[in-house]
């Protein structure tokens, strides 16, 4: 990156090329997971120095997690979900006097690619190596049912709540799914990206009015460049 | 001991069976006690359902969500130098501790790393934190068992440390000071000096904790093979920081991964305790408080001279990509997934937070305790509202 010029000899990026860097123990930890797992998974990526992902069929959700502990990941860390839909609502600074935008409503989804909007994200840690693996697992878009973490790691069970009534995306086999967070009563998944955040549209976000030009906006020439010389 | 003859034991052996019987015979009705939502004992609005038999707990409910702020649809509409603003909220007593893991998440999907200086005030900081943070827990935890001059004496010595987080960012709770790319100024004239005359009465601080309330009897009978957590089931449950380590995991984040922050610069020592009791857990904590006390000393000694912000775009679009980063934060683990479609606002932020899988063990931990013991075993876990509810 330009920007990143070292100034007064301080080197002010050390992070090594991602191209040609490689590592050696992430790889060979993936390389055990590819084993025990087998065809479970779909498709994984090592990020050198940084971190590791696969995507693990959905109908084996909870086998892979299952092996995944007996390969010594044996610390839960995190269950949640991504919503891959870019939100309809923008960034909630629409003038609500216009009409509404068109926006792009195509996926484009991360690491390990995916087939459906609802996605499933889980973090284990091998507590001995400190090396963690982010799983991940499509839901699917008509019926989003998946199995439950729960008996394989207890932990699983809140987590499991919360992803439940933010994502609606229900578990089988939990033993004790309802709301942990909102009301009993609570309609809706808040945090799947077509739900809208009310109180920046009933409201309208005061920066739609502020007509002076940001420093580095648009018309600020010197920002199309950056600040970097 | 005395021994028993023959006809007071046979005595005592029918009234045990008279009792046993009775216990049968007798109906019990089992009693729903509620604790909470406002309750000195659960450090904000955590309400607590518990079913007695007796003085026993048969199952507990926590039930969470009267703090509910809904930071990560939040953050979906934030940029991201606005986000530091909300995750201060957090755990609002480190708060400057909550920013570093997403501002390191962000500078990771970037590829920038804060200069060497601005690392080491960011550790410096970190510290300060824990030790503000755990301090009042030390404090806190005598009153809960009914002592109350600890709480004095903790509230006394982190105002120092408070006074410190002041001087350097200018808010004493929420600083809101580490940017993407360093910090927001440098630390002002005469302000390390401050610090190594604070680090020895924090230090003092722990010896008289330790004396006045480690060493009582009271505080010992109360805690020691209270609320056992093994092992195993510490690992399931995702329990991190102290918690974690009073059960005998030696693990601690800031040793065993590698941040560009200023840990591996300076000698220091992980404590774990093997007894996985209440005792073990606040234990762990006092010793940690001591440790943050010696890092803080050690990189005030070697701080290095130079700028405390890199060279970032003055409107900062983070490249596509998703990164975890992950901190021991005073409560425990931190982390943020965050996931950037190369806007000016990620896309979708998880917050991983210590307390909320700390708090998800209390219905398996509390089953089978007593009464009184319910409000040790909370305070020995150490958890904050606003980590659990985010």
């Amino acid at each position: 990156m330009e920007c990143l010029l070292s100034e007064g000899g301080f080197p002010l990026s050390l992070t090594t090329d991602p191209a040609t860097a490689t590592d050696a123990l992430r790889d060979g930890v993936l390389a055990s997971v590819q084993e025990a797992l087998g065809d479970m998974i779909v498709d994984s990526l090592v990020k050198p120095g940084d971190d590791i992902w696969a995507r693990v069929r959905t109908e084996s959700w909870k086998e892979a997690a299952a092996r995944m502990r007996g390969l010594g990941f044996s610390y839960f860390d995190f269950l949640s979900a991504i919503d891959w839909l870019p939100s309809p609502f923008g960034r909630g600074e629409d003038d609500p006097t216009e009409p509404a935008p068109v926006r792009d409503s195509t996926i484009r989804r991360g690491y390990t690619g995916g087939d459906t909007r609802l996605q499933l994200l889980a973090r284990l840690v091998d507590p001995t190596t400190s090396i963690g693996i982010n799983l991940k697992a499509d839901v699917p878009d008509d019926n989003a049912h998946i199995e439950s973490w729960t008996s394989v790691y207890a932990g699983a069970n809140w987590h499991e709540r919360e992803a439940w009534e933010m994502f609606g995306i229900t578990f089988d086999g939990h033993p004790d799914l309802r709301h942990i967070y909102l009301p009993t009563d609570f309609e809706g998944f808040p945090l799947r990206k077509d739900f809208p955040l009310l109180a920046r549209i009933v409201k309208p976000w005061p920066g739609i009015v502020d007509v002076e030009p940001m420093p580095g906006g648009e018309q600020d020439e010197s920002a199309q460049d950056g600040d970097a010389q | 001991m005395t021994l028993l003859g023959d006809r007071q034991q046979l005595s005592y052996i029918a009234s045990q069976a008279a009792d046993a019987r009775v216990n049968l015979e007798l109906e019990t009705e089992g009693m729903t006690l509620n604790i909470g939502p406002q309750h000195p004992a659960t450090h904000g609005t955590l309400r607590i359902i518990a079913r007695l038999d007796g003085e026993q707990v048969v199952w507990v409910d926590p039930s969470c969500g009267y703090m509910h702020r809904g930071y990560e649809k939040l953050t979906e509409v934030r940029t991201y130098p606005q986000v530091t603003a909300l995750v201060n909220r957090i755990d609002w007593l480190g708060s400057f501790a909550n920013e570093v893991p997403f501002i390191l998440a962000a500078e990771k999907l970037m590829g920038i790393e804060a200069p060497l200086r601005a690392q080491h005030i960011r550790t410096i900081l970190f510290e300060l934190s824990r030790i503000a943070n755990v301090s009042l827990f030390l404090g806190d935890l005598g009153v809960q068992l009914g002592a109350i001059t600890p709480v004095f004496m903790a509230f006394r010595d982190r105002e120092y440390v408070l006074n410190l987080i002041e001087g350097a960012t200018g808010g004493r709770f929420h600083p809101n000071f580490d940017r993407i790319g360093g910090l927001k100024d440098d630390l002002p004239a005469g302000w390390l000096d401050e610090t190594r005359t604070v680090m020895k009465k924090l230090r003092r601080f722990c010896d008289e904790i330790e004396d006045l309330l480690f060493g009582n009897e009271i505080f010992q009978s109360r805690t020691r093979g209270i609320g056992v957590i093994p092992r195993d089931i510490a690992l399931q449950y995702g329990m991190s920081g102290a918690n974690l380590r009073a059960s005998g995991v030696d693990w601690d984040l800031r040793r065993d991964q590698s941040l560009p922050m200023a840990w591996d610069k300076v000698d220091w020592k992980v404590w774990t305790h093997p007894d996985g009791d209440s005792f073990a857990r606040c234990w762990v904590r006092l010793q940690e408080v001591r440790e943050s006390t010696r890092i803080v000393e050690q990189l005030v000694d070697t701080i290095p001279a130079g700028p405390v912000m890199t060279k970032v775009p003055r409107i900062i679009k983070v490249p596509e990509g998703e990164a975890w980063v992950c901190t021991e934060n005073p409560l425990g683990e931190m982390g943020y997934y965050v996931v950037s479609q190369g806007d000016l606002g990620p896309f979708r932020v998880k917050i991983r937070s210590a307390s909320f899988n700390n708090m998800s063990i209390t219905p398996w931990l509390l089953k089978g305790v007593y009464v009184p013991d319910i409000v040790t075993i909370l305070a020995s876990l150490y958890f904050i509202l606003g980590d659990i509810d985010r």
